[in-house]
């Protein structure tokens, strides 16, 4: 960011000045309050929760059980911890390479074919095949629904944008490393990867970090594509947690109404809070350190290359 | 290698065979797994989603095995009641949001701009930009922490002025509103800083001179900073212009819960299609999604033909 001559010069505090952090720190509340909701209800009784005394903002008769219960039922959890994690972390280093090795030749000038691969991959920023065709292909002729490639393969080209962000970013780097490069015999994979990747740190971990976000977060996949329970992804778990509760709850309100709920054998509310934590903090503690990386690859991608 | 070849192919040489061009080809092969990942994940299912809707697709029977239908999907897709609801909802939210998240981010920029304490102004980003990094399914918890209608927080909230609580659940009416705030909400942080990195590439003299010359906060944000925007702004709307008839799923799907109840202002087509999906329709399915992606190309294509009059810099192709 540039720190301009023009903010350090203006030291002395107005109104104005004031008004602004005013705002900012009311608008602030409005951010962190709701999550604190979820956090504090993670930690409230369920008997306390569901009485009618109801959410808020302070752990009310704190207790520690909704962790207990989501780490009891281990298996399932872990599972799914196990499958969000693999899935996302190897999507995003196969995805960030296969891009970043298609964006290299479209960064080098003296690159024959760039103008067809730049339509080729561009085009599909234009044309998307749509939700049932994609899964009608994937699950009939490939057969990689319901299986761990699904989260891996159908995303493995990191999508033209990611390119594109890579591409123009290598086309800033100086010519004359190339030159000195070729003159020394080098191939072109060993530059990419002795000469582009060193120096391309920054891109590569704003696209990382923005697809493993994606990945991470990813619910549709499993949604769409699984039927074994022991792949669901951790968001999807909660998603149907969700769903379920509301389909009784739908049940309840129609003609079925007098069918007898077994309540005990429902995941309390205070365990899916705690699961909501647990799907949502790896991501919130490691971000702020990366936000850095995310504001220079959303700058870099809105310049034309 | 010779040497002499590289030399070669580093200025480019047009009397060099393709044969000769060793560096192409080298290149070309790196980017072979790109190529042939977009071939089977995105060339072959747009293939296919052109052959579906024209099929009454049985899944037993495959794709090539179902029956030539022609036009008849298209047909039905047009006399339905349901369609033009679905079709209203997604347009209009689209527009909707579209305008009122440009106003709110370049309000926000304009403001974090004002911000003079870099720590605080590091705070704030990163305070308002957390909900870009959690899932669209825990914010459905977190909507559904403060709407739920037996324990929510906004019943107690309400409660204390002596107000009956309200189930939004039961409301359509109140969705336009809380899909509104949602979105905003969730999508702040991050596409303000769009309009605030923009900002910092103003070239500062201008903000100077303008003080020089007694301009005060106001005026300088008016006659600099917002002309810098607005055509900024007006770029990003219309390279967004596919976003008018592609609503976001996560949000139509997750915050209302999926519940039939709010289906008249919460269904978008995005929604629609994997309801098709999930209940085995999948040619009536595919042949919404081909109109959506032909009408959202029509409208990116016309927006960029927009974009290369006035601005040619800032069009995509």
């Amino acid at each position: 960011m540039v720190d301009t001559k023009f903010r350090k010069k203006k030291k002395k505090i107005t109104a104005f000045d004031i008004w602004v952090n005013v705002f900012f720190c009311l608008l602030c509340v409005c951010f962190v309050l709701p999550l604190m909701l979820v956090i504090s209800a993670s930690f409230t009784s369920e008997k306390w929760l569901m009485s009618g005394n109801g959410f808020s903002l302070i752990p009310q008769d704190f207790t520690l059980e909704a962790y207990k219960s989501a780490f009891a039922n281990r298996t399932k959890m872990i599972l799914a911890y196990g499958t969000t994690a693999a899935q996302a972390f190897l999507g995003t280093f196969l995805s960030s390479t296969v891009a970043g090795l298609a964006a290299y030749p479209l960064s080098r000038t003296n690159f024959r074919f760039k103008k067809p691969l730049t339509i080729f991959i561009f085009a599909t920023m234009l044309f998307s095949a749509g939700m049932i065709p994609s899964y009608l292909v994937y699950s009939k002729w490939y057969r990689i629904s319901n299986t761990f490639w699904i989260y891996i393969l159908p995303s493995i080209t990191g999508g033209a944008w990611n390119t594109m962000v890579f591409r123009t970013f290598f086309k800033g780097l100086p010519e004359s490393l190339f030159e000195s490069a070729h003159l020394d015999g080098a191939k072109e994979l060993q530059i990419f990867f002795r000469i582009v990747v060193p120096l391309s740190t920054p891109v590569f971990a704003s696209i990382g970090f923005m697809t493993l976000v994606g990945k991470w977060n990813d619910y549709t996949t499993s949604m769409v594509y699984i039927r074994d329970e022991n792949l669901y992804t951790l968001q999807f778990l909660l998603q149907r947690l969700m769903t379920e509760a509301q389909f009784l709850k739908n049940l309840s309100q129609t003609a079925m109404g007098n069918v007898v709920l077994d309540s005990s054998s429902l995941p309390s509310e205070t365990l899916k809070y705690a699961l909501c934590v647990i799907a949502a903090g790896p991501m919130l503690v490691i971000f702020p350190f990366f936000q850095k990386y995310f504001s220079q690859g959303l700058t870099i991608g809105a310049v034309k290359g | 290698m010779s040497k002499k070849k590289f030399t070669g192919a580093v200025r480019r040489d047009k009397r060099k065979s393709i044969w000769k061009d060793t560096a192409s080809w080298q290149m070309l092969l790196l980017a072979m797994p790109a190529i042939v990942g977009y071939t089977l994940f995105n060339y072959i299912p747009l293939v296919m989603s052109l052959v579906i809707p024209f099929k009454d697709y049985k899944f037993a029977k495959g794709i090539a095995g179902s029956d030539w239908v022609g036009f008849r999907n298209f047909g039905w897709m047009f006399t339905s009641s349901a369609m033009g609801r679905v079709i209203r909802n997604t347009f209009l939210y689209g527009l909707w949001f579209m305008m009122i998240g440009t106003v709110i981010n370049i309000i926000i920029a304009l403001l974090l701009f004002e911000v003079t304490n870099r720590r605080a102004l590091k705070a704030y980003q990163t305070i308002i930009t957390f909900p870009n990094f959690m899932s669209m399914v825990i914010v459905g918890y977190v909507v559904y922490a403060i709407l739920s209608p037996r324990t929510g927080y906004l019943n107690q909230v309400i409660g204390l002025f002596g107000a009956e609580p309200v189930d939004a659940y039961m409301s359509p009416g109140a969705w336009p509103g809380i899909l509104t705030i949602v979105s905003v909400w969730k999508g702040m942080g991050i596409n303000s800083l769009f309009y605030f990195a923009s900002l910092m590439a103003v070239d500062t003299q201008l903000y100077e001179a303008a003080q020089i010359d007694g301009a005060n906060r106001f005026q300088r944000m008016w006659h600099i900073s917002i002309p810098h925007l607005t055509s900024l702004a007006c770029i990003f709307i219309i390279l967004n212009a596919g976003k008018l008839i592609n609503g976001n799923f996560d949000l139509f799907y997750i915050i209302p819960r999926d519940t039939p109840l709010l289906y008249s202002t919460t269904d978008i087509l995005n929604t629609y299609v994997y309801r098709a999906l999930a209940t085995g329709k999948y040619s009536m399915g595919a042949t919404v999604g081909l109109v959506q992606s032909v009408v959202g190309m029509i409208l990116v294509v016309t927006a960029n033909l927009i974009v290369r009059k006035i601005s040619p810099d800032n069009s995509m192709f």
